[in-house]
């Protein structure tokens, strides 16, 4: 990955890099984006302080919330962009709202260690869709992508149907867009440098997006 | 007839049959540039549905169940055709019309158990037993309200009857406790017995 974005620093951040959407895709659904930040972290428990956060979000986050937040623009930009892309967001949730399920079926945001949790609570307070990935493993600049014929996702039987929307390193598809990380490429108990990944869609504010990465980087650190 | 078939003639002759069945492929049918703006239109629709569908759940969430659910098209993501994205949208819109029809048919009977409740305040005694909750009305929280008479069996030779308000929803503490009691009474006894919780009745219904 190229980058150097992760050096931590007191006030100030860098800005996440911007990824590429293959034209006709970007013809298709404007708005589309995806943007990273690299990040120096260790997985594992979460500490005290990350912890003592999901149980405030889980404070503020009530049955009634749950039920409004499809309505909410950017957890709706979402929805809608499932919609477009074939999925059911009722059966393949969207972050935010797999978040609120979990919320209300458990009764509290558990902790899931890190980077989860860290990922967690931007995806709480922003709706921004993220994901992690062990920098290590990625090579070159992310992008979004349809597969190619006779591509597969690394640990998945059989090949990718052609057309399928994936992100991308630049030698190979990476995981499939709002679905499973490629075999290698998750974070691991090894990893030492994450790949933050926001996936932007028409919608959903820069602004909204700057925000999650740098809140997830900024608990992960 | 001379007309027809002069038609007919300029019509086999400005498109001819083969050209017609030879459409196979979207270059084919030159259409392409349309296409793209017609699946744009069509996404707009189903943003714009979906939102209306939102809504509507959210309306109706605690007092009636609306179907909301539109099968995936795809089994993993990629962008869908204009036939594809012309059914979802259809899907939607017929989700919609459904949810509508639900919240009116539940708006109606909300509102007829709002009259029932305005008659049985004014004359409780032609209302005997009737018992109407606040979920009948479509108003959050417990309560209902019941015409009972006053002082029992004596009420009920007398005619005094009156509409009784419960106090609202039990409090957590106060249900906590006869768990605890009740727990507490079936490990005396031995017994699996169960957690003591009065069913309420989700239409207005007489009793006796």
């Amino acid at each position: 990955m190229s980058g150097g974005a992760a050096e931590p620093q007191i006030g100030w951040e860098p800005a996440p890099e911007q990824g590429w959407v293959a034209p006709h895709l970007a013809a298709e659904f404007p708005g589309l984006g995806i943007a990273w930040v690299e990040v120096d972290a260790r997985p594992g428990r979460s500490p005290e302080p990350v912890r003592r956060r999901l149980r405030g979000l889980s404070d503020r986050f009530y049955g009634a919330q749950a039920i409004r937040l499809r309505e909410q623009p950017v957890p709706w930009a979402y929805r809608v962009f499932f919609r477009q892309i074939g999925l059911d967001p009722d059966r393949t949730r969207t972050p935010i709202e797999q978040l609120a399920f979990d919320r209300l079926h458990d009764g509290a945001f558990k902790s899931h260690g890190l980077p989860a949790d860290a990922l967690n609570v931007a995806i709480v307070e922003t709706g921004v869709a993220l994901r992690a990935f062990d920098a290590d493993r990625l090579e070159g600049r992310l992008c979004i992508r349809d597969s190619a014929p006779g591509e597969s996702l690394a640990g998945r039987p059989g090949e990718l149907a052609q057309g399928t929307l994936v992100l991308a390193d630049e030698r190979r598809p990476v995981a499939l867009l709002f679905g499973g990380t490629a075999e290698g490429h998750g974070v691991e108990a090894h990893s030492r440098r994450l790949t933050i990944v926001a996936v932007q869609v028409k919608g959903v504010p820069q602004m909204a997006v700057e925000e999650a990465l740098w809140m997830a980087a900024a608990t992960l650190r | 007839m001379d007309g027809c078939g002069d038609a007919a003639v300029i019509y086999t002759q400005a498109r001819p049959m083969p050209d017609l069945l030879a459409r196979e492929s979207p270059a084919a049918l030159r259409v392409g540039a349309d296409e793209r703006l017609a699946r744009a239109e069509l996404r707009r629709q189903v943003g714009r549905l979906e939102r209306q569908l939102a809504g509507l759940v959210a309306e109706g969430f605690g007092r009636v169940v609306i179907e909301h659910r539109v099968d995936a098209v795809a089994a993993e993501p990629r962008p869908l055709d204009l036939g594809e994205l012309e059914r979802l949208r259809d899907e939607l819109a017929d989700r919609i019309a459904d949810a509508r029809a639900t919240l009116r048919e539940r708006a109606r009977t909300e509102a007829d158990n709002r009259e029932l409740l305005r008659q049985m305040i004014a004359s409780p005694a032609d209302f005997k037993w009737v018992q109407v909750s606040r979920d009948d009305l479509g108003e959050p929280g417990c309560g209902h309200w019941h015409s009972r008479p006053r002082l029992g069996p004596l009420g009920m030779l007398m005619g005094w009857w009156r509409v009784r308000v419960s106090s609202g929803c039990p409090l957590a503490g106060r249900l906590a406790a006869v768990e605890q009691e009740v727990e507490g009474q079936a490990s005396e006894k031995g017994t699996g017995a169960e957690t003591g919780c009065v069913p309420v009745p989700t239409a207005p219904h007489r009793r006796g």
